[in-house]
């Protein structure tokens, strides 16, 4: 135990790995409190599932792995899909649901078909993009940290900045527009913090689990509070502690990839919230019920 | 192909349900998390063996639903949350399985992520030593023919339950039943399905033609009859699309469906974006050229008659632009609202029949 926090200060890979994975759980773990308040959960889902193609796109056009370049492509693609869900929400009459599982499907579709294409080009420049679908946090790089850093602070700081804003849109969404707050923009600017998030977690997480670092810290969160704020900080710590956890045992064992690592870490720590949060957990629930 | 087809149809029956049922994101749910399921069924069977496999999945799917629906119970935590908490948990204990203990039984990631259509003609099956041709044929058509069969003996059912639930169960049978039914029939499709194409492309068979389908009609029975005949076209062609650039045949499946219902948002001819604006102007015309003939009778016989059915002042006296106001002439003419008589617009009879009832209706 005290070999692995030495490597954890020291060793170039793990530190990269753990405090990208930390980072990555901040973000996702504040901003998919909002979300999960909004009762948007799985909007997560269908944009990391929309930066597939993006991704892809972005590798044929520029020709280079450059962590950057793919990010944009994510996030324009990512966009795109938020564009394509509400055109479809508001112009026809296919209800969410539908609509999300369309743009997450067909998206992620044409995501495979690209990547399986540039896979089979036989372009010794494109292994490694298959690990945008699962993650692999063991390929971060000292660069890669710094991108997440400074990509995952602007989003933080929207937050602090907007945040009686957020707030409001988050609980009274009616009130907010009385009071003259721009809703919709509001909205808009929280899918896209979001859609950071989702950028900022690709190459450790993947696409295809994402949505549960957005939605796992923000439940485990609730039960532990009911303001907002301490909400926001106590997602930002699982989400931290899940990723730390997750991309050490990924790493500690060769095989693992990262993702799933985490996802697995995480659900745990929800579960426990669930179940044995003071004020909320079942258990108490059960057992006051049991005694009474 | 036949096999893309086959499982194209089946997931597009138990679709349609879940789109109008909004319960389309169940699709996804179950889809990834019948992972787990999966991989301990080959491992107990030692295999990838189907059966095993199926019963395996199901167990994970039916848990998946329980979990899903008692996380909501608790009251602690919403529909979209409960499922994107659920599912990418078993399916992380899928992948986190396959990687760590079974990286070599049938099953790796990629197989997981895209399905392997593409081998769909090799494992054969055989009854003592007869060949009776592709495994996988046989297990899609054993789905195609069950979701059929649920859907034909339960349609009255699951119309009226679809639409009206409380209708539903004051008629005496169990909406609640029928919801595990259904979601038993998407889990084993799913199951079908999830092999060929793997998790997130199920959701695609299942959700996309359906949701195009729903676009096209409003008779259940049309929108089940569109969405399997658009869940085969897309297969076919995405069969043909994928095989010339040697890429994922079930990416280009799910891209064919995607481009169809692209097709449908913008071209439908009841619910499409274009039908509609094109219904939207022309009851604005329609208005507009009331308006006009009410205008022009209002002034029939008046000092101002003259000047105010003039042409030329037709946008003033209505606060029209020019150009509306030309558009507005052009199409009362054709209407036969009106007639032109050199400068000045005059009320046909039929005009002023419509002004009057426009009259009678504002009074």
């Amino acid at each position: 135990m005290s070999g692995l926090l030495r490597d954890l200060v020291f060793d170039y890979t793990l530190r990269n790995v753990a405090l990208g994975s930390a980072l990555l759980g901040i973000v996702s773990g504040v901003l998919g409190c909002f979300a999960v308040l909004r009762r948007q959960g799985l909007l997560g889902d269908a944009l990391s599932h929309a930066a597939l193609p993006g991704i892809c796109v972005a590798f044929l056009l520029a020709g280079s792995r450059e962590t950057w370049v793919l990010m944009l492509g994510a996030g324009i693609s990512g966009w795109l899909g938020t564009l394509a869900l509400l055109a479809i929400v508001r112009h026809t009459r296919i209800h969410e649901d539908s609509a999300l599982a369309v743009v997450l499907s067909v998206f992620f579709g044409l995501g495979i078909l690209l990547l399986t294409y540039v896979a089979k080009r036989n372009d010794a420049n494109q292994a490694g993009l298959d690990r945008y679908l699962f993650g692999q946090a063991a390929t971060l790089v000292t660069e890669n940290v710094v991108t997440m850093a400074v990509l995952g602070l602007a989003a933080l700081a929207c937050v602090a900045l907007l945040f009686k804003e957020f707030k409001l849109l988050a609980f009274d969404p009616e009130f907010a527009a009385t009071l003259g707050l721009n809703a919709p923009r509001l909205n808009l600017l929280l899918n896209v913090l979001t859609l950071v998030a989702i950028v900022i977690g690709l190459q450790a997480v993947g696409v295809i689990l994402m949505v549960s670092l957005l939605v796992g810290p923000a439940v485990a969160a609730r039960q532990w509070t009911n303001r907002l704020s301490v909400m926001l900080f106590i997602a930002a710590l699982v989400g931290a502690l899940a990723g730390v956890a997750g991309a050490l045992l990924s790493v500690s064992q060769a095989r693992l990839p990262t993702g799933p690592m985490v996802i697995l870490s995480l659900t745990v720590l929800v579960a426990l919230s669930l179940l044995f949060a003071p004020a909320r957990g079942i258990v108490w629930d059960r057992l006051r019920r049991w005694s009474a | 192909m036949l096999t893309g087809a086959l499982v194209a149809s089946a997931a597009a029956i138990v679709g349609c349900f879940l789109v109008l049922r909004r319960m389309a994101m169940m699709s996804d749910a179950i889809s990834h998390a019948i992972l787990p399921g999966l991989v301990l069924g080959y491992f107990l069977a030692h295999g990838p063996n189907l059966f095993a496999g199926f019963l395996g999945a199901s167990v994970a799917a039916v848990i998946t639903v329980a979990l899903v629906e008692g996380l909501q119970n608790t009251r602690r935590v919403a529909e979209q949350s409960a499922i994107g908490l659920v599912f990418p948990a078993m399916f992380a204990l899928g992948t986190f399985l396959i990687s760590r203990y079974f990286a070599n039984v049938h099953l790796d990631t990629d197989a997981v992520l895209y399905g392997h259509i593409e081998f769909a003609a090799q494992d054969l099956l055989f009854l003592g030593n007869l060949n009776l041709g592709p495994q996988a044929l046989w297990v899609m058509g054993f789905l195609l023919v069950m979701n059929l069969a649920f859907v034909i003996v339960l349609y009255k059912e699951l119309k009226v339950a679809t639409f009206d639930p409380g209708l539903a169960a004051a008629m005496g049978f169990s909406p609640v039943l029928l919801h595990y039914l259904l979601m038993a029939v998407v889990s084993i499709t799913a199951v079908g399905a999830f092999t060929a194409v793997g998790a997130v492309l199920t959701v695609a068979l299942m959700i996309v033609p359906a949701a195009a389908a729903y676009l096209l009609t409003d008779r259940l029975a049309t929108t089940l009859g569109l969405a399997v005949a658009i869940g085969v076209l897309s297969a076919v062609a995405g069969y043909g699309i994928a095989v010339p650039l040697d890429a994922s045949i079930a990416g280009a499946m799910v891209t064919v469906s995607g481009f169809a219902f692209a097709l449908a948002v913008l071209f439908s001819p009841s619910h499409g974006v274009v039908a509609r604006a094109v219904r939207l102007r022309r009851q604005r015309m329609a208005y507009a050229a009331e308006t006009l003939a009410v205008h022009l009778l209002g002034h029939e016989g008046t000092a101002q008659a003259e000047t105010e059915s003039a042409i030329a002042h037709l946008g003033e006296g209505l606060r029209w632009s020019p150009a509306l106001a030309q558009r507005v002439q052009r199409w009362a003419i054709r209407a036969g609202f009106v007639e032109q008589s050199r400068e000045r617009l005059v009320l046909t009879e039929r005009g002023r029949d419509v002004a009057l009832r426009a009259l009678e209706r504002g009074a």
